[in-house]
């Protein structure tokens, strides 16, 4: 009897654990979504704030985001994707593998608001680059390094040693396999990491807010990256914390909160496609 | 005819190294933002005295006669890591049970869904939630002029801290061989004693590996735990308004200078150190369950 009670018991306290986090996600999304999508409007989406005539417009902060992901994942892959190339495909010493993993490990383990800190004293003032976008994409780099090394080096893994061998046995050099062969196979470790980082570089607040800075201006890609400019979260951040304008910090969250979504979405749909392909 | 072949064994050995230095940006950076960090974050230590600024209880940095002691900061950053984990991780950990073991597949699938996208929320939303839904509520239920306290901080931690619970976990429990539950299935003992007497025991490293992850979000958290803490470097009381390691780095930056500054990068440094003590932990843990399941 008493096994029975307290089997009944862990099943409920289990059953109820799952609900209330089900429950939990499900009043975040939807109450950020009701919140916040009456506030988007045409006006919001395509002007600057001007103070002039009092209006809020977070145009430039959009841009600004999209020119962060993109010079991000421009410098990170190259680097990423060429370590989890070194880890899996050269390196020979085992201490030296070791040491790459575990600074990969430590760097997923640092906080974003140190990495704000670090970015800011080296690339902003060691390097000279002043509170840019550019310091930003940078910092957020080195915090995504890991995400790339990782998946592409779990794609790496699953290239069978035989295509190697079958290429090496046709006269290849090993630069050769890894151009025509190693790479390509490992397509979907390198997408499935872009779709992470970029998740990563739009949820980002405490490693942009010192290194890009909170500026709303208006700029070209390449003028963007010489100077301060705030991304969606971090101005977020300063409309609800500063400025009290609760409003348009909603109509932000509600976009990321979108934004969110698309990304989980792809990442399953990317996940499924390729495990679908490999058992092909 | 030997002229290409000696091109050729020159692009591989530059390859090589290319890939090389590649390989080392990751080592590279974590040594280049540890030596900044104590380059930045010592001297101020030096000049305040370590005691004083470790176990001084009084931040007072903008004042005349300034004192730094970052003693409330860091007992605000155990406290309401602890708080978090005290809820969260016992929430985490059953939902992973059920993700894991109790769910039929088609519920699995949409609750790791849940998580994923619980994972995927920016701090940044989890704190204007924070702000106008929690901080109003402690306001009202427990009467007091202002919500913007430890225990909002604690609350939004421990739903933050979920999805790392609960993905680790998770992770861990279905690493454990199915003889095993067959094996006390078989010894007459119910399903869901099976999952909690032998599936539970055997992904002990990986589920303490999820809380000590846990502990590493909450403790590095800033952006949300600065929109409800209310950002008063109190000594940390579970009603008043206090102020998180992160946050004391975050609030004072933008206009610090001279040793407060200095002070600022060295608060900085000492979060490092906790997250350096943590990550270790969480290395040892997870080697630990990696032997287990050599085994």
């Amino acid at each position: 009897m008493r096994r029975k009670i307290k089997n009944t018991f862990l099943a409920a306290i289990t059953h109820f654990a799952a609900v209330l986090v089900a429950a939990l996600s499900f009043s975040l999304v939807a109450y950020v979504l009701i919140k916040g999508i009456p506030n988007i409007s045409w006006e919001l989406l395509s002007t600057k704030p001007s103070y002039l005539k009092g209006t809020i417009g977070i145009l430039p902060d959009i841009l600004n985001t999209v020119y962060l992901v993109i010079a991000t994942l421009l410098i990170v892959l190259p680097l990423g994707v060429g370590s989890a190339v070194y880890l899996t495909e050269y390196a020979k010493s085992r201490r030296l593998k070791a040491a790459i993993e575990f600074a990969c490990e430590t760097l997923s383990g640092i906080p974003s608001i140190i990495y704000g800190l670090a970015g800011m004293l080296i690339f902003c003032q060691f390097f000279k680059l002043g509170t840019s976008l550019l310091a930003g994409a940078l910092t957020l780099v080195v915090m995504n390094l890991p995400t790339i090394i990782r998946t592409t080096q779990e794609s790496l893994k699953t290239v069978p040693i035989s295509y190697r061998d079958g290429a090496f046995a046709l006269g290849a050099g090993k630069w050769r396999v890894i151009r025509t062969v190693v790479l390509p196979s490992s397509v979907d470790g390198i997408i499935t990491g872009c779709i992470l980082s970029v998740g990563r570089i739009l949820g980002e607040s405490a490693a942009l807010l010192f290194t890009a800075g909170v500026a709303h201006s208006m700029n070209g890609f390449f003028d963007a990256m010489k100077s301060s400019g705030a991304s969606l979260t971090v101005s977020m951040y300063v409309y609800a914390k500063e400025r009290g304008e609760f409003e348009t910090a909603f109509a932000i969250a509600a976009i990321l909160m979108i934004l969110t979504l698309i990304i989980n979405l792809c990442a399953t749909l990317v996940g499924r496609y390729f495990e679908r392909r490999r058992k092909i | 005819m030997k002229g290409t072949k000696s091109n050729q064994r020159m692009l591989e050995k530059a390859v090589h190294l290319v890939f090389l230095i590649l390989g080392l940006t990751a080592v590279a950076s974590v040594l280049v933002i540890t030596v900044y960090l104590f380059i930045s974050g010592v001297p101020a230590i030096g000049k305040i005295g370590i005691i004083d600024f470790l176990f001084g209880k009084t931040w007072t940095s903008t004042s005349a006669e300034p004192q730094y002691g970052i003693l409330p900061f860091i007992l605000t950053s155990v406290y309401g890591t602890a708080g978090a984990v005290i809820i969260g991780v016992p929430v985490g950990f059953l939902c992973a049970v059920y993700i894991a073991k109790v769910a039929p597949s088609g519920i699995k699938s949409v609750m790791s869904s849940v998580v994923g996208l619980l994972a995927g929320i920016p701090s940044v939303v989890y704190g204007l939630i924070g702000m106008l839904v929690i901080v109003p509520a402690i306001m009202k239920v427990f009467n007091i002029p202002d919500g913007a306290s430890l225990l909002a901080a604690i609350l939004v931690l421990s739903v933050m801290i979920l999805p790392s619970v609960i993905k680790v976990s998770v992770t861990a429990l279905e690493a454990v061989p199915k003889e095993y539950e067959d094996a006390s299935l078989a010894l007459g003992a119910t399903k869901i004693e099976t999952y909690f007497k032998v599936s539970v025991p055997a992904a002990k490293s990986g589920i303490a590996a999820s809380i000590v992850l846990g502990v590493g979000r909450a403790i590095g958290e800033a952006m949300a735990v600065m929109m409800v803490a209310g950002n008063v470097a109190n000594m940390p009381s579970l009603f008043q308004s206090v102020r998180f390691l992160t946050t004391a780095v975050a609030s004072e930056m933008s206009y610090s200078s001279g040793l407060q500054r200095e002070a600022l990068f060295s608060i900085a440094l000492v979060l490092f150190l906790f997250i350096m003590l943590i990550n270790a932990i969480l290395n040892a843990l997870m080697k630990r369950g990696g032997n287990e399941d050599e085994k």
